[in-house]
């Protein structure tokens, strides 16, 4: 981010709805630089007197997939921008935005692994860059999600995290359902804790890289507990996102 | 560029008159207070904890935590700009002034920057005059309760007038530089100064 990071007009060309709450909004870039996943965008509104706002939203898709970024949203009710997106927006407007922003919660293959991500709600957006970026540049580095999602009515990417189990790639999938479960699910059903991480932690290779994010107290639960479990802390990157105490 | 863009169908929300010119550009308000961090929330014991000040200053000096609080101590009522989009109107913090922390030191007269530094291993850097006729304090209450470890607890350095991330979390010290040694954000892109009425938020805005 040597240089001055440009505002620029992208043009929506798809908006796919992921579950009934969030959407996924493929923009078309005309300065297009490739990001690291982890990154994001600052998207800004205005308004016809002037009036401005500004929000950030995670890039869900690889840096190997050009000229285009994909964000995916959730709808926050009660929001100014979320909403927007959501009930406003269709293919062909277009929307104001910059990036990629953020050097910290990245990952590429060269940083190596193993990757342990940790992710609840929209916090599995950069995540799933991740995990995309992994399987684009055919890195056979051992990575393992939980997420930690209410039903599976919230699970983002549900089918092609689905494709990736089944593919046996080495990227495995663990959900926890914190308040209704699939039919017939033996699964963990209960928030992030130590017992957890330390089961998932314990089938992995050494020099584990976690990156956490999502809502601040599954923030903080996931990466203290990794510090009690003998990670270092500085080897834990973070990202919270949402307001304090849900 | 021709006409200034305008987003189709974008109205927003519409603030407050009283509030409007407490928001700087881009900034939405919030009642809650969000937490951001880079990595975990470092618990410190307060018999471990010390605030020292070092660099070019003619002898350091170290707080332990009790030495700290018998300094004397000023509420500030002030607004927050973080750099993430979220202004938070009025808090309310209990803490010493940076002024009462530099006076008991004999300032180099080369010193012209401070790199502020935090348990945890986090840095920011700001120029001295930032710092200084009460605009910065080292606080230990918000909303009249301790600190949490979450927002910065024990004690954290607040800039009221820059965005949040200058205002160090999990404070430890600050080291006196006659030039500026970019911090940790400041390193990956973010701005050297930050301040939010112009928008400062990445290097080169
Ligand atoms: C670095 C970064 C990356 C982000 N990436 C994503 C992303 O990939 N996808 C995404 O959907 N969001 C993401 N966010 C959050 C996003 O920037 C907005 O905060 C969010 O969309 C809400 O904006 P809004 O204008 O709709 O609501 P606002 O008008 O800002 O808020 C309305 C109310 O909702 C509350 N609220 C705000 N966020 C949440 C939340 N997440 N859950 C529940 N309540 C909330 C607010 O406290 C407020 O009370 C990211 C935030 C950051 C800082």
């Amino acid at each position: 981010m040597a240089d001055a990071l440009r505002w620029q007009l992208g043009t929506v060309t798809e908006i796919h709805q992921e579950t009934p709450r969030a959407k996924t909004f493929t923009i078309a870039l005309p300065l297009w630089t490739a990001h690291h996943a982890g990154q994001h965008y600052d998207i800004r509104l205005t308004a016809p007197d002037g009036y401005q706002t500004q929000r950030s939203y995670s890039i869900a898709s690889e840096p190997e997939r050009q000229g285009l970024v994909e964000l995916t949203v959730e709808r926050i009710d009660d929001g100014e921008v979320s909403p927007y997106l959501h009930d406003v927006v269709q293919p062909k407007d277009q929307i104001e935005l910059r990036g990629p922003i953020g050097g910290y919660f990245v990952w590429d293959v060269g940083l190596g692994g193993p990757l342990l991500l940790v992710g609840g709600g929209s916090g599995v957006v950069p995540l799933m860059a991740m995990i995309r970026h992994r399987v684009a540049a055919g890195s056979s580095i051992q990575t393992r999600l939980l997420y930690s999602v209410r039903s599976p009515d919230d699970v983002l990417y549900a089918d092609e995290l689905q494709m990736l189990q089944d593919h046996r790639e080495g990227v495995d999938v663990i959900y926890t359902y914190t308040r209704q479960a699939p039919g017939g699910w033996t699964g963990y059903r209960r928030r992030i804790d130590r017992a957890m991480l330390k089961e998932i932690t314990s089938q992995m290779e050494a020099g584990l890289r976690p990156y956490v994010c999502g809502p601040t107290l599954l923030v903080e639960a996931a990466a203290n507990n990794l510090v009690e479990l003998g990670i270092p802390a500085d080897r834990i990157r973070t990202e919270r996102f949402g307001p304090t105490g849900t | 560029m021709g006409e200034p863009f305008v987003s189709r169908g974008f109205f927003g929300r519409r603030r407050q008159p009283e509030q409007a010119g407490r928001i700087p550009p881009g900034q939405y308000l919030v009642d809650d207070w969000p937490v951001l961090s880079a990595g975990p929330t470092p618990r410190i014991r307060l018999d471990q904890w010390r605030f020292t000040i070092e660099g070019l200053v003619r002898q350091p000096v170290s707080w332990s935590w009790e030495e700290f609080l018998k300094l004397p101590s000023k509420t500030y009522v002030v607004d927050i700009s973080c750099v993430t989009k979220w202004t938070k109107l009025d808090m309310k913090w209990q803490g010493v002034s940076v002024d009462t922390l530099l006076q008991a030191v004999a300032l180099d007269s080369r010193a012209a920057f401070i790199t502020a530094s935090s348990y945890g291993g986090y840095t920011t850097n700001l120029a001295i005059p930032d710092l200084v006729n009460d605009q910065a304090f080292i606080a230990y209450q918000e909303g009249e309760k301790p600190l949490t470890p979450e927002h910065g607890g024990p004690a954290r350095l607040v800039v009221p007038h820059l965005y949040f991330w200058k205002s160090a979390k999990w404070i430890q010290g600050f080291r006196l530089e006659e030039r500026e040694q970019l911090g940790f954000w400041e390193t990956l892109g973010y701005h050297r100064r930050g301040d939010p009425w112009k928008e400062e938020r990445y290097s080169g805005d």
